[in-house]
């Protein structure tokens, strides 16, 4: 059966029903929806929720959940995260699972509360120290919001590794019908590496990212960058649509990406060849989507709500084969379907030229 | 000829060697933590944190669970544990660096939740980890490497006195200073120890006991030295006692004579 549901409350009762019992975060617009959602529900189910004195505090709450072995999560948006980035690291290097959504608003600094996409090198690159990864998915729907909570912090528990949900304000204030999973528990007794107290274990368990050792240091490190390739081959999320012969390839994710399907389809309409591929997985990156759907490709267009950042993966795709142009709004503008459109008819007319020239 | 055991290790406390320097109170402030441990019976649900200060290796000295924090965070870390392990006992280990500076806004609000953990807090008036640098402890006039010319209220500004801080606060259940620098004193505190630990396992809330400690590397000082030193300049500006106890009401000060 499906209900109509705000986004931030769809991703607060996806958590729930995810088997999540904890919740650590600070107010900030453009999300706190879900905190004051999960204050009413996390009770009913018998999980924590905890206000925190910021959100360098709720980060390391989540880290200490985690290392005692709980399904648990964080929420903020842009400055908020960039905060957290400190734990982000710890948590990393530790390897605990964890869950923390992104509501993305417009910056650098204070910025303004309206939606944007502007955390994407923040959240694929780490946004730490260290050199580390997490795995991050960009829903486009209400509905996908719920979907990936519930990967999410599967993944996580996979991987013993961070995950991140990159959503825009948009999303998070947009009402949608939405189909919720089943309420699902979850214990720490399939993670006997967790500090829960010995409890009659012989040996204690350490929660750790230290190591002044470099060769041991330099082995954790290897581990690492092992289980990143292991995600990078077996995470990978896109949706295609369009022409596979498509002469222009737009690419564009999250609520972005429903404005770009609209203008494509358009285009279409009008005879021309036009794909779209919409990365879900922005960490590991489905470049060999992206080159495949572009291999008749003459133009390939990137739409962000920011000054361009995707679009260096994107052309790190095609190896710069195909020529790769971008189309942004920034500090909370949204592109409307018509600008897209637009630059979509302006590339295809390009191409002629391009091809003989 | 029977042989009587006088000395032995707790069982909390593991069996390796720590890597403190000679005549570093840390290691016996290890050690009481551990009896109080094993004497209050919970070693097997017990879950400690560790800092980021000299004492960072700490998870690898007790034989409980142990996680390590970032710097200053302890007191959020334990947070995160306890509120999913309500049942266990959790205790932060920390500097003074870690805890009144970085992390003052970890301890305060840990403390005015009344967060039912408990907080050793090592104040030894410098950081002992990067060697000698001035912390929110330092007196006024002490040379540390940042402040070489002593510490001056006009550029460095003034000491922070936590125990007394925190007392300002409600949340805070149990709050004590003690010294390890005579028998006496370290029966003190080890007596502290153990009340703070117990007021987390009858479920009152937070406890904190403020241990004033000898750095003799970073003092520059012989560990005898070190005590003359903490007895004339540390007890004097950081007056020792339970100033919060279950019982009391909040503003009550129960006076303990310094030594
Ligand atoms: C974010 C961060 N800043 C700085 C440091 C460097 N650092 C390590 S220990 C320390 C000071 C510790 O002093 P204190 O808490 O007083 O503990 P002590 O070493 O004296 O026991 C500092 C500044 C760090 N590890 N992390
Ligand atoms: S530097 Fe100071 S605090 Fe650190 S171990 Fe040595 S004496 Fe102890």
């Amino acid at each position: 059966m499906k209900i109509l549901m705000e986004g931030n409350e769809a991703i607060a009762e996806a958590a729930v029903r995810a088997g999540c019992r904890a919740y650590f975060g600070y107010p900030i617009t453009p999300q706190t929806q879900i905190i004051e959602y999960l204050a009413k529900r996390m009770p009913e189910v018998g999980g924590v929720v905890l206000q925190a004195e910021s959100e360098v505090a709720s980060i390391n709450m989540v880290y200490g959940a985690a290392a005692a072995g709980a399904r648990v999560m964080t929420s903020s948006s842009s400055p908020g995260i960039s905060l957290m980035c400190e734990g982000l690291s710890y948590l990393a290097g530790a390897e605990l699972p964890c869950l923390i959504v992104n509501v993305m608003r417009a910056g650098p600094g204070l910025g303004g509360i309206l939606p944007s996409q502007a955390d994407y090198w923040q959240a694929t690159r780490g946004g730490g120290h260290g050199g580390y990864r997490s795995l991050v998915l960009a829903p486009s729907s209400v509905q996908e919001c719920v979907d990936l909570m519930k990967l999410g912090f599967d993944k996580a528990d996979e991987y013993r590794n961070p995950v991140l949900i990159l959503a825009d304000g948009l999303l998070g204030q947009m009402m949608e019908p939405v189909e919720l999973p089943e309420l699902c528990e979850t214990s720490s007794a399939n993670k006997p590496w967790a500090a829960t107290g010995l409890h009659g274990r012989s040996h204690h368990n350490i929660i750790n990212s230290l190591d002044t050792v470099p060769e041991r240091l330099e082995r954790h490190c290897l581990h690492l960058e092992d289980k990143y390739r292991q995600i990078a081959s077996a995470e990978v999320r896109h949706e295609t649509f369009g022409d596979s012969d498509a002469r222009v390839v737009v690419v564009a994710y999250g609520t972005v990406a429903r404005i770009v399907r609209s203008a494509v389809e358009r285009a279409r309409a009008e005879g021309m060849k036009v794909a779209m591929v919409r990365p879900i997985s922005l960490w590991p990156f489905p470049s060999v989507g992206i080159d495949e759907a572009s291999k008749a490709a003459e133009r390939m267009l990137v739409v962000e709500m920011n000054a361009g950042q995707m679009v260096d993966d994107v052309r790190l795709a095609v190896h710069d084969r195909v020529p790769v142009r971008f189309y942004g709004r920034q500090g909370g503008m949204v592109c409307s379907v018509r600008e897209v459109f637009e630059q979509i008819v302006a590339l295809y007319k390009e191409v002629p030229e391009y091809v003989h020239a | 000829m029977s042989m009587r055991e006088v000395f032995h290790r707790p069982e909390a406390l593991a069996d390796v060697a720590t890597h403190y320097c000679p005549g570093c109170d840390h290691g016996i402030v290890h050690r009481l933590v551990a009896e109080a441990i094993d004497e209050l019976g919970v070693r097997d649900s017990t879950i400690g944190v560790a800092p980021v200060g000299c004492a960072v290796f700490a998870y690898n000295y007790w034989s409980v669970d142990m996680v390590q924090a970032a710097h200053g965070r302890a007191p959020a870390v334990a947070t995160g544990i306890k509120r999913v392990r309500p049942n266990d006992t959790v205790f932060t280990y920390q500097g003074d660096g870690d805890l009144a500076a970085i992390g003052t806004a970890e301890i305060v609000h840990a403390a005015a939740r009344r967060e039912n953990i408990t907080v050793i807090f090592i104040n030894n008036s410098v950081y002992g980890m990067t060697s000698g640098q001035m912390a929110p402890t330092t007196l006024l006039g002490q040379v540390t490497t940042t402040t070489p010319g002593g510490r001056d209220p006009q550029r460095h500004g003034f000491p922070i006195r936590v125990t007394e801080l925190l007392n300002a606060l409600e949340g805070p259940v149990y709050l004590a200073r003690t010294a390890v620098n005579t028998p006496k004193n370290l029966n003190v505190t080890k007596k502290a120890i153990r009340a703070a630990f117990e007021c987390q396992i009858k479920g009152q809330g937070f406890s904190l006991v403020e241990v004033l400690s000898t750095c003799p590397s970073a003092w520059g000082l012989n560990p005898v030295e070190c005590v003359g030193w903490l007895e004339n300049n540390l007890i004097p500006h950081y007056p020792l006692g339970v100033v919060r106890e279950p019982a009391a009401t909040p503003k009550e000060e129960v006076a303990v004579g310094a030594r």
